[in-house]
């Protein structure tokens, strides 16, 4: 029951073979037994059971509120939900509970989804790797699977399963491995360089980037405010089309949404791709790309080559600049964003009091992890009068032709550009840590930005397996606003691929003493 | 011998002070810049706070219209021009009333540039001598206004107070287009009483709805500009031009002496009535300004680019606007003296206090008394009783319906004006009694009976042999002291003009 897509669970809540309670605690019991990935912050068991009940009775007097009445879900603890501890991972918001609900969980518990928890990521959604959270890092369900562990060759067995874990990507690392581990059945994350699509292609789940603007970012604690657009992460593209549906659309509290209503759209099964065209970046053939990865690519190309669509390649020339244009804008507004975080009036404060400014310093520096200390100060540079032409301005136009590119390739007649989400497979924790966050990010963004550069909707699509037995994903880019153009591909594309299932037996015994020794039984 | 001749180079060349201002003023809406809340002034502390106040993570600006409105409104009546777009930008700095650790302001491109304020004034004190003048207006922009430090220096502590954080400001830029203290105070006179016509601030400075600073320079003529000190804590106009004065007056003193000017912060202190330096905020600061990226860029329309299907709620049109905006301060005193033949010195006093030319105007449409007559009473009795008292002219004791019925009965020569004044002091009592029942009550009316007026007459000349003897050897002057002696007799119940003739003709006789 647990590995049903959302859309056939609803079905078997409708249907009665389960009710919102039993379905609620299965979660709850698997997410116990899965402890040691680390997905979750906040386990919200009580609120949780109370919202499943409630979502019974709705179905007992048979007026349920939707689709999504009774189903699991989980949030990324950077989105604000009333009552439960919203931390971003930060010591700055340990402890912290916010009054309100983000527009997005709001939305959510409206039509009856019960909220399991809240999961882990970089502090303050800063990262690729689900890494630098305070709580600790998230580890990949597919650590575990069968398929990991048949290929990739322990050297020797008391230390395989320590050393070779690998990260689930980020930032919204959690919410990819609560819906990998099937602990819930959609999850919200974010995504301001990649941070959803990331995540997803490494745990090989369903991850969407809605056009900026389409979804409210009200209630979620941002990272870059002209870029961040909450992500949603799903088993397959159409419970991704469901989520959607029920999120999209004009917030009164985001001035930046668009002010049409939205219609949520269910999605065709499609059988002519002839009358498509499909873009292949070339740039995006960029260095460190893994040879599995590039061969995945151009057979995804072929593929729809052979099922009669027009495969073009086509130039994106300025998002080579992407990066480094990113790392001015996000640092500068990062700088401005945290502003706020002063002690004063929430969060945590320092005891240091000899004066409000070594106050502010001592709760800066004590509340903070390096790599948002190092982010505010590059800002704060970037932001200074004399550097503000030559940085933050000439970033902005660079910004600017790197969405023009799209546009172009767009005008051109070009319907989706197919690229790949990341690199490589997922790196094990202990390679992965060798590198800064800033490299890391610097590297694994490279492929996902320019979308957000662009303001356009990007999904992740789980492809197919890597030699290591590991999940790689490939990356769906359409025009601004035609989710349902984008979505509908998709999922032609995700039946073509078969993209098999996580194979989580049972889950190992760790025995190295850091997590609990917990087996699953419910993976069925 | 021409004067420069006559004295030494140094001291020839005059100082030439240069005056510019930058005005907050808070604009009078329900609710705050940015946020639902309430805007109140006095309210308990911090009980008008929202989320985006308190700046909660997560929370966004939404822009308020009536804001908007009122920022178009008054860039319109200082003959701005107003952009079509506008941006908003963060100005950083840490402060513990700025909760966000940025003000979202208008850095770039503000709502209107490019305006002027025509202002009067009058030279040497004298009402009678008024020139105008004009300021320029460099922009106006829409940002917020921060929360209130309360020091609580025996405990050592700051409490922090947000009720006013997030309320709508305009600022005021001024170019330094001034020369003096009184100058810079009728400016921002004017400036106040076209936002109180506007209504777009209620411009009281004491609840610092309205706040000036000041900057400040001196030079010699066909210099550059001095090194300009920038004057805060200005809390009344009487103060601004205190400040200012003082402020030009030190830095000349300063430069005479070989000092040098800093490009310092200073604050007015009312008690000694001097400018000192304020603690500065550790040195320059860089405010980091950015684009405020949860904002789009402000469109307003005009007639001629609104779109079609856009809803009219959801759009500020800039003409729509302009159509009805009310007379202005400078409108109203030219009709006053057009329509009423009142001097334009008069004009100025009617329209300085919040309602007097309202009830000079109600006076007149119920008396037959002669609007430059009206004027008199109003300025000279109503204006000074109700400051002796310290009273606005809407908590007047006497409406303008009392004043009109009393000044009727002084036109029908019912009562003698020396009469008038003592049913006006009753009536200041606010006793409910009408001036027809007050005249009876007193017996304050006119003796109409002639003889009885030719007795009293004859029994003051009887006893006054003196003057009479003055009189008929032909100092005419004396005769006015008659006429007062009968008006004390009478208590004031004689028509002067009356009493004049009866006196000349028994004189005469």
């Amino acid at each position: 029951m647990l590995r049903a897509s959302l859309r056939q669970v609803s079905a078997a809540l409708r249907d009665g073979h389960v009710t919102p309670t039993e379905l609620c605690q299965r979660c709850l019991s698997l997410i116990k037994s899965t402890k040691f990935l680390n997905a979750y912050i906040t386990v919200a068991e009580e609120s949780a059971l109370k919202q499943a009940e409630e979502s019974e009775e709705r179905y007992r007097r048979g007026q349920p509120l939707g689709v999504l009445d009774g189903i699991p879900i989980a949030v990324k603890d950077n989105f604000n939900t009333a009552g439960i501890e919203t931390t971003c991972a930060s010591n700055m918001l340990k402890g912290y509970i916010s009054p309100y609900n983000a527009t997005v969980v709001q939305k959510l518990l409206d039509q009856g989804a019960v909220l399991l928890g809240k999961t882990n990521l970089d502090e303050f959604a800063m990262g690729s790797g689900s890494t630098d959270g305070v709580f600790g890092p998230v580890r990949n369900p597919w650590s575990y699977s069968r398929q990991y562990k048949e290929k990739s060759v322990p050297k020797s067995h008391s230390e395989d399963e320590e050393s070779n874990w690998v990260i689930t990507g980020g930032s919204s690392g959690g919410s990819a491995a609560a819906v990998s581990s099937f602990t819930c059945f959609a999850a919200l994350g974010s995504d301001t360089g990649g941070s959803t699509r990331n995540p997803a292609a490494h745990c090989g789940v369903v991850g969407l980037k809605p056009t900026y603007g389409l979804i409210s970012r009200h209630g979620l604690i941002p990272l870059v405010n002209s870029m961040d657009v909450p992500g949603i992460l799903t088993r397959c593209v159409d419970d991704a089309a469901v989520v959607l549906g029920s999120l999209a659309g004009h917030d009164p509290k985001d001035s930046t949404t668009i002010q049409d209503n939205f219609k949520p759209f269910e999605l065709p099964n499609l059988t002519d791709v002839s009358k498509l065209s499909i873009g292949i970046p070339k740039e995006y053939h960029a260095p460190g790309l893994s040879s599995e990865i590039l061969a995945l690519w151009s057979k995804a190309a072929d593929l729809f080559k052979n099922a009669g669509a027009k495969v073009v390649e086509v130039s994106l020339p300025h998002t080579r600049y992407s990066i480094v244009c990113y790392h001015v804008l996000c640092t500068a507004e990062v700088a401005s964003n945290m502003a706020r975080f002063d002690g004063l009036e929430y969060g945590h404060r320092s005891d240091m009091n000899k004066s409000t400014e070594s106050m502010y310093a001592a709760t800066r520096r004590e509340g903070f992890n390096d790599v948002v200390r190092g982010r505010i100060l590059s800002g704060n540079y970037f932001l200074l009068k004399q550097n503000y032409e030559n940085y933050f301005v000439k970033a902005q136009k660079v910004r600017r032709l790197i969405a023009n590119d799209f546009v172009k390739v767009f005008g051109s007649g070009v319907d989706i550009l197919l690229t790949p989400t990341t690199l490589s497979d997922a790196a094990p924790y202990t390679e992965f840590i060798k590198e800064d966050n800033r490299t890391r990010s610097a590297q694994d963004d490279i492929l996902t930005q320019a979308a957000n550069m662009a303001g356009l909707p990007a999904i992740n699509v789980p492809t197919a397996l890597s030699e290591r037995g590991l999940p790689v994903g490939l990356q769906f880019i359409g025009r601004s606003f035609q989710e349902k153009q984008l979505l509908t591909v998709a999922k032609w594309f995700e039946k073509q691929v078969k993209f098999p299932m996580i194979q989580l037996e049972e889950v190992k015994r760790h025995d190295h003493g850091v997590f609990q020794h917990q087996k699953s039984a419910s993976f069925s | 011998m021409k004067a420069e001749e006559a004295f030494p180079e140094q001291s020839l060349a005059p100082w030439v002070p240069v005056v510019g201002l930058e005005i907050h003023a808070q604009i009078s809406s329900n609710s705050k810049l940015f946020s639902g809340s309430q805007v109140q002034f006095a309210a308990p502390p911090n009980s008008l706070v929202s989320f985006f106040d308190a700046s909660l993570p997560g929370t966004l600006p939404v822009l308020n219209r009536r804001c908007v409105e009122a920022a178009v409104m008054t860039g319109l009546a200082l003959n701005c021009s107003i952009n079509k777009k506008s941006l908003f930008d963060r100005k950083h700095y840490f402060y513990a009333d700025l909760p966000a650790g940025y003000q979202i302001t208008q850095q770039r491109v503000p709502i209107a540039v490019n305006g002027s304020l025509s202002y009067s004034l009058c030279i040497d004190n004298k009402m009678s001598q008024m020139v105008t003048k004009t300021v320029r207006i460099k922009q106006i922009q829409l940002e917020q206004d921060s929360g209130k430090s309360l020091h609580d220096d025996t405990r050592s502590q700051t409490l922090i107070d947000l009720n006013r954080a997030g309320v709508g400001l305009m600022e005021v830029v001024m170019e330094p287009d001034m020369c003096c203290g009184e100058e810079a105070a009728a400016a921002v006179r004017e400036l106040q009483l076209i936002l109180q016509t506007l209504g777009s601030s209620q411009a009281v400075m004491a609840e610092g709805q309205l706040r000036v600073d000041a900057n400040v320079s001196v030079h010699h003529p066909g210099e550059p500009y001095g090194v300009r000190t920038e004057v805060k804590n200005i809390n009344s106009i009487r103060f601004l031009a205190k400040a200012v004065d003082y402020e030009i007056q030190r830095q000349i003193e300063e430069l005479e002496n070989g000092g040098t000017i800093l490009n310092e912060t200073r604050a007015f202190d009312s008690k000694l009535g001097c400018t000192v330096p304020m603690r500065d905020k550790e040195g320059k600061q860089d405010y980091r300004f950015m684009p405020e990226p949860n904002l789009p860029p402000l469109i307003l329309y005009d007639a001629k680019s609104l779109p079609a299907n856009m809803n009219h709620q959801q759009v500020v049109n800039i003409d729509w606007i302009h159509k009805r905006l009310p007379d202005l301060p400078s409108v109203k005193r030219a009709k006053l003296v057009e329509q009423y033949g009142i001097l334009p010195e008069h004009s100025f006093t009617l329209l300085n206090e919040d309602g007097l030319a309202e009830f000079f105007e109600n006076v007149v449409k119920q008396t037959q008394m002669k609007p430059k007559k009206v004027i008199g009473w109003i300025i000279k009795d109503l204006l000074s009783h109700l400051k002796q008292h310290s009273l606005t002219v809407k908590e007047s004791p006497v409406s303008s319906f009392l004043l009109a019925d009393l000044l009727n009965l002084l036109v029908k020569k019912d009562i003698s004006s020396t009469a008038a004044k003592q049913v006006l002091a009753e009536l200041w009592k606010g006793e409910g009694k009408t001036p027809l029942e007050i005249v009876k009550e007193k017996k304050l009316g006119l003796i109409q009976d002639q003889k009885e007026l030719e007795q009293i007459c004859q029994a003051v000349i009887d006893r006054q042999e003196n003057e009479v003897m003055a009189i008929k050897s032909g100092n005419q002057k004396v005769l006015n002291k008659l006429i007062g002696l009968v008006q004390r007799e009478t208590q004031g119940r004689s028509n002067a003009v009356l009493v004049r003739q009866i006196l000349e003709k028994k004189l005469s006789e």
